[in-house]
């Protein structure tokens, strides 16, 4: 600790900190632009001045720059100086010469860093009568806008797109005041994380394009703290809403989890949720009538309850994308033993792989936020870059780090940004990549490995046995180029301080988790502090394994096969996507009556007898666990409109039609989530992921609504004159409403970041407890699964075999896409649109082997069934290895891996 | 597309960097000395070559004033527009050379002779005014002798 | 030895060559350097010999040379870099050294690199120059030939390497920081400091960055010692300094003369004087980014210290003179618009704030002042000082037009009242 002096009064401060970060902890307001908590401090925007004096006597003192200077003990510093207040007010006067004021039609109007600085400066009149400068802006493509002219030259968005984000084609042109941010040409930024730049901007320059097709102001957004359901890393979210309609998707800052940033898919996936492929009410289809018709929810409920009386047994489909309490009412309606995964058998084997890796607790997971710590990763089978984003963005930092770390040493703090930056271009962390084929990491890597899956696990298996060379299984006839590679990866992790393994399912490869899971095993048995991160498919992947499922569709499929159940309740899930067409055409033929539950309309909804509609995450509350076994609650944005409703509220009343008493006591969310916790112990922590619905202070429940909602009393004047009366959300703590206790709440019910002076997302420097540190009060959420010291080392010993490459006999492994290979994302028109069409990638020598060349056509003949595709040379594929994305629109839905045949396609013969 | 000649210049000059990127003004201004300016295309080509982006390379390229991001004419003319030229009367002189040639600061003649460019200080103030053609220096030239330099310059 | 920088230079001949200079007493110091074989030692003469910087901020180079961490303490490769980016306007001292003398420089770079123990050096040149480009390389390459540089130097077991890196523009590349960047490849933004370059310099190397000027005087002290060396000045800094005199004199030019002497010496004895018909107004005496003195401080001395009690610094030490049939609004005016234009615009004050200054200039020499400009104008020079922006550029930018808002007041405020630049025909 150092006692810092501010305008005469001492302050407590941590140690290494810059005394911008310092002041603004301790509450001041102390402006700025250039600076940000993730990105460090540059000096550039002059912004943050203050007052520095040398010691008691000095009265005249001397203005530095807050962000630049180190907050030492016994410095003695004035905000309040009338010279650094009038210096702090001219750099805004600076910056608004050239400034449009267009504040009206701009996007950031109410929520702009630069408004909130010009106000806090004082800064008003200034006697500029000179033209201002203009600049032409560029289509970035569909998620960010572009409006240079607003631009204050902070470089933020290049700081953190180029350094922290790694894209290539955004930089900072020209100089003087002619600079111009953006790319060398037109065209849409190609990092996938992009979209951080409309939070990073301090202005409106970079603005959410999505938003702008149905703007609102952030003032007249209702909003809930969610978390974002399009991968299993769990980042939480802010969505925005307004006439029903969800606006955008912003970050909501968890010092564990995501931190400051989102990836595209997270921020620009949500527009699914405004239709058209929404459902809207329920539908039945008869035989008589094969087009679906309309119920009302009660026709629906009781015709539900009809079948489900009258089959000689009923199974539920659970889903990965559903929450916790969804997935246990479809579970206790249809009993533990009929509820099944609502994966393939194979992914659900896998699945409950991680899940037994991760129970019996051989290393740690780290919360997400961590894996940016690590100094020394090795990443086995996973393309975390598409299935699991932020994770990947993480493991960018490490060369960052390691270069920090080296500056450290020649004392220069963390903090200091520029010398670092320039360091870490060429410095490259301990970042070691076994992965079938390139991936947007590799530039980041000492070393990648590409090979087809059991040769990666080979690699994996073999680091362990040079780990611990007594314990651990060893590799048989080892190439000696492999055997290097596996020392070199072993002395890394063993030598490390926080070494890490990353795995998944992304791979749909069993070897892959067990060979990490041995890594872990054996850094563990020589005393090394091994963590484990897994990345699993979906948001709640890991949640649905812990509730525990008797198999896979294959099973379901056998079971109403077998003639012992007849009904089928499939929950939130398109089983289209997840198993052989083969599988889907059994379960049709077996099963009686289908009854589908979801908000979105897909090949299973327009299959099913009976489609009750659901509402999606943004109308709903409820629980998700994500990778790192972490329970988070969301919270509903907006409110579905009848008979739309929470998926476990129509089991709830379905039992309720069957006159059931396991759900007679769900009166509400927390209820259910009683039961859950009483029911399966490693849920037993579950109602603590948020506060209940009880939860009150003085000024009532929070609000979703913000202190200036506007035309609250006139929303729908069109309709009816009255104030139409706020929806009551009887689930949660949260209301529908302006009124209620505006001050923070506990983390887990942060519905937006505000306050006094601080309108822009800046102002979540306001709920830190220190700048970029927890929450105040914790960050949200409750880890289910801790490693328990106790556990058994126990060694995985299916060592595969290498893998050969047989003529006509093709492996074929699964890719993915960060936009396409996710369900509901895809449906969103801006991601839509980056989808690839669906394609089989190839090495080259092997397909012009095949007599195909660059875009021809192959014929993929797998499971059965054959397809025509283009071909992609990927030339990092090893021989004999195709992949095969998984679920692109359009695309075949493959059970991988697979074996099969690859031949020169149709239009190319 | 780079030729053989510009990348055996530039390979050499790369040498004497600690890392590639650290002798890329250097390539830029070897394709310069070929091709008289550097187009995007150009751009691009160079930075695949050294490992940079384009826009990683042109953030770098529009930074200094003499590596041209736009065609020039044959014969570049540097005006010192400093201090001690301006003192010295540079102001009438430029006047009489962009009457002359029918152009501005920052332009070039339409029949692609002169490009015509505002610099700082040349560094020969006890000259003043000056002005550089190309490489040759040209130190207190009246109204008269500028006629005959420009007319040495086809 | 009066004139130890300028004795061989032949203006109008070309520089000595590598034997010529030889001849003449060249690359002697370079010998006994390596002979002693003490770094240390020659870092403490340097500091004895009380030479200071003359790329304008004159800090003692001997000092400097000292931040570098010794031996094996440093990480290699060390670099050692001449500062010839000459741009500040009025200054073409550097010039004179780099075309008519080379190996002097030369000499000097290896002396300096050898004090620092630096693996490779490189000259910074800026790119008009392209005379002294020509002559640096020819010069670099006959060093080369002999064994002056590359492998084991005289057979000393030291090893330089010596390149010359040719600019692209910019003014602010002369920043020694911005320098290295330039150097990197990069944008040359100044960097922030720390790390400061003699520990963490040139990709992350330690780094010295010196002037042209300061360089071709380290051959002199190691050869006569740092006593005879600080006998050449008339005050206390080291040395013979080279001064040049730009406006309207009867002969403008550049002369080397005792660090130290008077600005009416310079004046009058070597520039001549005004040209007839010509009134002295105001000196700025060392580069466009100094104080303007006035016409009655003649007797200032030229060395850091005199000037600095003046009111205005030596900086480059090359006068710009402004006479009476001069605006001094319209100087004032071509002054910052040169440096908002060479501005890197990297921080707010100077990107933004000197081109509105220069906006402002340009209305009042226009006939388009306001009363208030005068205000906005004063309250600049308070605003871009030193600390408040992020390298020197700016606070430099600043000091000419501070000091002329006092001493040519009344020009202003005419301009002003006026509604027209009294000088305009
Ligand atoms: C904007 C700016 C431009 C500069 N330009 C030059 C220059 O062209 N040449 C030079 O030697 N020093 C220049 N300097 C000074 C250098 O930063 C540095 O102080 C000098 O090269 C150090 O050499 P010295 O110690 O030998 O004087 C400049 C400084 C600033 C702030
Ligand atoms: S004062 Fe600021 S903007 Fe100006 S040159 Fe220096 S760093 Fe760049
Ligand atoms: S925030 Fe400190 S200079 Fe920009």
């Amino acid at each position: 600790m150092a006692t810092i002096l501010i305008d005469g009064r001492p302050y407590e401060v941590k140690d290494g900190q810059n005394l911008l970060q310092a002041c603004l902890t301790l509450g001041f307001n102390v402006p700025y632009f250039c600076w940000h908590p993730a990105l460090g401090s540059i000096g550039a925007c002059r912004q943050c001045a203050v007052k520095r004096f040398k010691n008691e006597k000095d009265t005249g003192g001397e203005i530095v720059m807050a962000c630049m200077t180190p907050a030492e003990d016994s410095i003695r510093i004035s905000i309040d100086d009338p010279e650094a207040v009038g210096f702090r007010a001219s750099v805004i006067e600076w910056l608004m010469l050239n400034h449009p004021h267009d504040c009206p039609v701009c996007d950031e109007g109410g929520e702009c860093h630069l408004q909130d600085m010009t106000v806090m400066t004082g800064h008003a009149y200034r006697e500029n009568r000179f033209r201002k400068r203009t600049y032409r802006n560029q289509d970035l493509g569909p998620f960010v806008n572009h409006e240079m002219n607003r631009c204050i030259q902070c470089y933020r968005c290049v700081r953190y797109y180029r350094t922290y984000a790694g894209g290539g084609d955004l930089n900072v042109f020209s100089s003087h005041d002619h600079l111009y941010f953006g790319r060398s040409s037109e065209g849409r930024l190609q990092n996938d994380f992009s979209g951080n730049l409309v939070e990073i901007c301090p202005t409106g320059v970079f603005t959410d394009k999505t938003l702008k097709n149905h703007y609102t102001r952030k003032w007249d957004m209702e909003t809930a703290p969610s978390v974002c359901v399009h991968c299993s890393l769990g980042c939480n979210t802010i969505p925005g809403a307004r006439y029903g309609k969800l606006r955008r998707v912003r970050n909501r800052y968890n010092r564990d989890v995501n931190g400051y940033f989102l990836c595209d898919r997270g921020r620009y996936g949500y527009e699914f949720v405004n239709g058209p492929l929404t459902v809207q009410a329920p539908l039945a289809k008869t035989s008589r009538a094969p087009e679906p018709v309309a119920l009302s929810g009660e026709e629906a409920l009781a015709r539900a309850a009809a079948w489900i009386a009258n089959s000689p047994g009923v199974i539920g489909i659970g889903s990965p994308r559903a929450s916790i309490e969804s997935n246990f009412a479809l579970r206790t309606l249809v009993g533990p033993d009929n509820f099944y995964a609502g994966l393939s058998d194979k992914d659900f084997e896998i699945l409950n792989l991680a899940w037994e890796v991760l129970r019996n607790g051989v290393a740690r997971t780290p919360p997400l936020s961590e894996t940016a710590q690590a100094d020394a990763v090795f990443v086995l089978g996973e393309d975390a870059g598409n299935t699991s984003p932020v994770l990947a963005l993480n493991l960018r930092q490490l060369a960052r780090r390691k270069a920090a770390g080296l500056m450290e040493e020649a004392k220069i703090p963390t903090w200091n940004d520029s010398p670092i930056t320039r360091l870490a271009e060429s410095e490259k962390g301990a970042l070691y990549l076994a992965t079938p084929c390139a991936t947007s990491l590799d530039d980041m890597a000492l070393k990648t490995f590409h090979a087809a899956p059991p040769d990666l696990g080979r690699l994996g298996f073999a680091v362990a046995s040079v780990i611990s060379p007594a314990n651990a299984p060893k590799v048989a006839d080892l190439i000696p180029e492999e055997l290097r590679l596996a020392e070199k990866i072993a002395r890394a992790l063993k030598s490390a301080a926080r070494p890490l393994i990353v795995s998944g399912a992304g791979s749909k490869s069993r070897t892959l988790i067990e060979a990490a899971a041995n890594i872990c095993t054996a850094l563990r048995q020589i005393g090394r502090p091994a963590q484990i991160i897994l990345a699993l498919p979906e948001a709640n992947s890991l949640g649905l394994a812990m509730l525990g499922a008797s198999g896979g569709i294959e099973t379901a499929s056998g079971e109403l096969l077998s003639g012992r159940a007849a009904t089928v309740i499939v929950l939130e899930n398109n089983l289209f996507r997840r198993c052989s067409p083969e599988t889907t055409r059994d379960l049709w033929g077996a099963a009686k009556h289908v009854i589908a539950i979801d908000h979105i309309v897909n090949a299973t909804t327009s299959r099913a007898e009976l489609v009750l509609p659901a509402a999606s995450f943004a109308q709903s509350s409820g629980t998700m666990v994500n990778n790192e076994g972490r329970a988070q609650r969301f919270f509903r944005v907006f409110s579905p409109k009848a008979p739309i409703k929470e998926s476990w509220r129509w089991m709830r009343d379905i039992m309720g039609a069957l006159w059931r008493p396991e759900a007679a006591g769900w009166h509400g969310l927390d209820d259910l989530i009683a039961a859950i916790a009483a029911a399966i112990p490693v849920f037993s922590a579950l109602p603590s992921a948020a506060p209940g619905a009880d939860f009150r202070r003085a000024g009532g429940k929070v609000p979703r609504q913000s202190h200036r909602y506007s035309g609250r009393t006139a929303i729908l004047a069109q309709i009816d004159v009255d104030e139409p009366k706020a929806p009551e959300d009887p689930d949660t703590p949260l209301a529908f409403s302006m009124e209620g206790d505006h001050r923070q709440p506990p983390s887990a019910l942060i519905p937006k970041f505000w306050a006094p002076g601080w309108n822009s997302i800046q102002s979540l420097n306001r709920f830190q407890q220190e700048i970029g540190g927890p929450l105040r009060g914790g960050d949200p959420g409750v880890r289910l699964i801790e490693p328990s010291p106790q556990a058994k080392a126990r060694y995985f010993t299916a060592i595969p075999a290498r893998q050969v490459v047989r003529v006509g006999k093709w492996v074929f492994v699964p890719l993915h896409h960060v936009f396409g290979s996710e369900e509901l994302s895809a449906l969103s028109p801006g991601v839509a649109g980056l989808c690839p069409k669906p394609y089989v990638a190839l090495h080259p020598e092997d397909a012009a082997a095949l007599g195909i060349t660059e875009g021809g056509r192959a014929r993929v003949d797998v499971d059965g069934s054959a397809y025509d595709l283009s071909v992609r040379m990927v030339p990092t594929l090893s021989r004999g290895v195709a992949g095969l994305p998984v679920g692109l629109p359009g695309g075949p839905a493959l059970d991988l891996p697979a074996s099969g045949k690859v031949s020169r396609g149709i239009a190319d013969e | 597309m780079l030729t053989p000649e510009e990348l055996t210049e530039i390979q050499a000059e790369l040498a004497r960097y600690e890392q590639k990127r650290g002798g890329c003004i250097e390539a830029l201004k070897t394709v310069q000395r070929h091709r008289g300016w550097i187009s995007d295309e150009t751009l691009a080509e160079l930075a695949d070559f050294l490992e940079m982006t384009p826009a990683e390379l042109g953030s770098v390229s529009t930074f200094y004033n003499l590596l041209f991001r736009k065609p020039v004419g044959r014969h570049v003319i540097l005006v010192c527009t400093s201090v001690s030229c301006w003192v010295m009367g540079m102001g009438d002189l430029l006047e009489h050379i962009e009457k002359k040639l029918g152009i501005n600061l920052g332009e070039t003649t339409a029949d692609g002779r002169f490009t015509l460019l505002p610099n700082v200080c040349l560094g020969a103030c006890d000259r003043a005014p000056v002005l550089m053609i190309d490489s040759d220096l040209y130190g207190d030239p009246d109204v008269k002798t500028i006629d005959e330099i420009l007319a040495g310059y086809v | 030895m009066d004139h130890p920088l300028t004795a061989n230079i032949r203006p109008g001949e070309g520089p000595p060559d590598i034997e010529a200079y030889g001849k003449a007493g060249g690359y002697r110091a370079l010998q006994k350097v390596l002979k002693e074989a003490d770094p240390k030692g020659l870092i403490q003469t340097v500091m004895d010999s009380h030479l200071r910087g003359r790329g304008g901020a004159g800090f003692p180079t001997g000092r400097k040379w000292s931040f570098v961490p010794p031996g094996d303490r440093a990480a290699h490769p060390v670099y050692f870099i001449i500062n010839a980016d000459e741009m500040e306007p009025g200054t073409f001292k550097d010039r004179l050294l780099l075309e008519g003398n080379p190996h002097l420089l030369i000499e000097g770079t290896i002396i300096g690199a050898y004090a620092i123990q630096a693996d490779i050096a490189y000259i910074f040149l800026r790119q008009e120059y392209t005379l002294a480009k020509r002559s640096c390389s020819r010069a670099i390459a006959r060093a080369y030939e002999r064994g002056y540089l590359g492998k084991n130097i005289l057979g000393s077991g030291y090893s330089l390497e010596l390149y010359l890196h040719t600019s692209a523009g910019r003014y602010i590349c002369g920043e020694e920081t911005a320098l290295l960047n330039a150097l990197e490849g990069r944008r040359a933004i100044p960097r922030a400091k720390p790390p400061f370059p003699p520990v963490t310099g040139l990709w992350g190397k330690p780094t010295i960055v010196n002037n042209v000027e300061t360089i071709c005087n380290v051959p002199i002290i190691v050869e006569h010692g740092a006593d005879r060396f600080r006998e050449l000045s008339r005050s206390v800094d080291g040395g013979t300094k080279l001064y040049g005199v730009s406006g309207r004199v009867k002969r403008p030019g550049l002369w080397e003369l005792p660090m130290g002497a008077t600005i009416r010496e310079i004046l009058e004895e070597h520039a001549g004087g005004m040209r007839d018909g010509f009134k002295l107004r105001g000196i700025i005496p060392g580069g466009a980014s100094t104080d303007f003195l006035a016409a009655d401080q003649l007797d200032v001395k030229m060395d850091f210290d005199s000037v600095a009690a003046a009111g205005s610094r030596l900086g480059t030490g090359t006068m710009i003179i402004l006479d009476d049939r001069t605006c001094p609004v319209g100087m004032v005016l071509n002054l910052i618009r040169f440096f908002a234009r060479e501005s890197c615009g990297w921080c707010t004050p100077c990107r933004e704030g000197l081109p509105w200054l220069a906006r402002i200039l340009e209305a009042i020499e226009n006939g388009e002042g306001r009363p208030r400009d005068l205000d906005i104008l004063r309250r600049h020079t308070g605003l871009l000082a030193p600390g408040h922006t992020f390298c020197a550029l700016a606070p430099g930018a600043v000091e000419p037009l501070q000091s002329a808002l006092t001493l040519f007041e009344e020009d202003f405020n005419r301009h002003i009242r006026e509604n027209r630049c009294p000088w305009r025909k």
